[in-house]
């Protein structure tokens, strides 16, 4: 579970049945278990108006679990970028009475919420559950290219190559975390890289 | 300590009856300048001056929030409420000053909706004709359901008919025309807004609805407008100031409150801003709750009232004031 430090580090709960015509889940890799979790309190027939957006983890797993709840629809995908049209698509022909849940890792629930606050869902309706790595998305103030999945403090940044303090500044606009030179007095000062986001 | 209830000294520009039961009064500040600004949805406090008596009761702006040379409200007459409509139709006159509060709104657009759904019952379609003037001059998307008795009782049907054509559509009950709500509610494209005002009946029915077919809390708005209602006579002891006073029929417990010279806050009178909330010291009866505020929870645990719409019967009843 991610603790609170600052007021834009998102904090996430645990999903829970909202009233509905129609439920969205969006997960990956171990965010599955908390789908199934779900599940498990729900009512007979609820998966029966769901549809299910699952990113496949490392492992592949909790395919089969996923399928056997009998969502109406069931979407499998090797990475985030490749079910976006899925999930934009679903978003634009969705009426009110479609409640959202994500569930799985930060990257993955800041990156899905980004999608349903441009179909003007309000990020406080939305259900989220974290599960599975706490590796980060970052954003680079200095040339604002997008590094995913870092796990350590400092990072390097994929594009521009300046070490960054990564902080728990967040946005939700960008679906990322902030991430600052750390060592912009002195470049030679380089401190050791820690794993921390794991 | 009335909250946000800074006063303007007006004076009463015109009166124009609308129809049989609703009557419009236009208001001027009386050194020419402007009014201050509001946004659709606000609501000003009129303060009537009856003899002895004061009653302050809250009216919707229903003018453009574009234009601030005159603020205007529509009253429909009650005969059988506590009489601050009656005497806005009976005494009030072209030229007469008044007293209003600033506007406030607690019924404001949320403007990051993708489309405002409104629906509108009788007189509660006030505040509505000033958010749709305020959104029709920014091209917001909205659709206005207004219900109303009869067409003649349908107060500015024609006016909004004709200023937003087909985004407002029209039920008479003397038609039986009913709002297909289910079917209107599970139509709406996602990020649509909805906000109702009405009678407490239709509230309570459109937001129940709209709960189950699973819209967000946050994307329903609603403004119960309903002055308080009158009932028996009770007695209430202010703890703090230690006086005991008596509510009458006619009379709320905050106006009581206020007639014995204490001065609680308040910003809507009518139960839904949550201002006036007040703790129960000790109480020896029945409270009659007819808030919109408090939780059903807090209803039962008669430890708080809310006095500008709130009523109690019994024996004894001691407040924090
Ligand atoms: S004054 Fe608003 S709830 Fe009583």
């Amino acid at each position: 579970m991610a603790a609170k430090s600052i007021i834009s580090r998102p904090v996430y709960g645990t999903l829970s049945l909202q009233p509905g015509k129609h439920h969205l889940f969006v997960a990956d890799a171990e965010g599955a278990l908390a789908i199934t979790d779900l599940a498990s309190k729900a009512p007979a027939g609820f998966f029966a108006n769901a549809h299910i957006i699952f990113i496949l983890g490392n492992d592949g797993k909790h395919v089969a679990a996923l399928q056997a709840l009998k969502p109406a629809q069931f979407y499998q995908g090797h990475s985030f970028a490749n079910a976006l049209p899925r999930l934009k698509q679903t978003l634009a022909n969705a009426h009110m009475g479609l409640r959202l849940y994500l569930a799985g890792t930060e990257g993955l629930i800041g990156q899905a919420m980004q999608a349903a606050l441009e179909a003007g869902i309000d990020h406080t309706s939305i259900q989220t559950e974290h599960r599975g790595s706490l590796a980060r998305r970052i954003q680079c103030v200095h040339c604002k290219g997008i590094t995913e999945n870092v796990t350590t403090q400092p990072a390097t940044c994929s594009h521009c190559g300046l070490l960054l303090l990564v902080r728990d500044h967040y946005s939700r606009r960008l679906a990322a975390f902030q991430g600052v030179c750390i060592n912009a007095e002195d470049r030679s000062e380089i401190p050791p890289a820690e794993e921390i986001f794991r | 300590m009335s909250t946000g209830t800074t006063k303007l000294d007006v004076v009463v520009s015109d009166v124009v009856p609308v129809n049989e039961l609703v009557t419009r009064f236009h208001f001027r500040r009386r050194d020419g300048a402007l009014l201050p600004r509001f946004s659709g949805g606000a609501h000003v406090v009129v303060e009537m001056r009856d003899g002895e008596r004061t009653r302050l009761n809250p009216y919707s702006l229903m003018g453009s929030p574009l234009d601030t040379r005159e603020y205007t409200i529509s009253v429909r007459r009650d005969d059988v409420g506590r009489g601050g409509s009656l005497f806005m139709h009976r005494n009030v006159r072209p030229g007469m000053e008044m007293v209003i509060s600033y506007p406030v709104n607690l019924f404001s657009l949320d403007l990051r909706a993708r489309k405002h759904l409104m629906l509108a019952g009788g007189i509660g379609i006030t505040p509505f004709m000033a958010q749709t003037a305020q959104l029709a001059a920014e091209g917001g998307n909205f659709e206005l359901h207004y219900t109303c008795r009869t067409a003649s009782l349908g107060t500015y049907a024609d006016v909004l008919r004709e200023r937003y054509d087909r985004r407002v559509r029209l039920y008479h009950d003397d038609r039986d025309e009913r709002i297909e709500l289910d079917r209107l509610l599970s139509s709406q494209p996602l990020g649509t807004h909805l906000y109702v005002c009405g009678p407490s009946g239709m509230i309570g029915w459109v937001r129940d609805s709209a709960a189950s077919l699973g819209w967000p809390t946050e994307t329903v708005h609603f403004e119960h407008f309903a002055a308080p209602q009158p009932g028996a006579p009770f007695d209430v002891t202010l703890g703090l100031s230690g006086r005991t006073i008596r509510v009458g029929e006619q009379q709320s417990l905050l106006e009581a409150i206020e007639a014995a010279g204490v001065d609680p806050p308040y910003l809507c009178r009518g139960g839904v801003c949550g201002q006036c909330e007040t703790n129960v010291i000790a109480h020896d009866g029945k409270f009659i709750h007819n808030d919109h505020w408090l939780s059903e929870e807090e209803h039962r645990s008669c430890k708080k009232i809310m006095p500008c719409v709130s009523r109690f019967e019994g024996r004894s009843l001691v407040l924090e004031r």
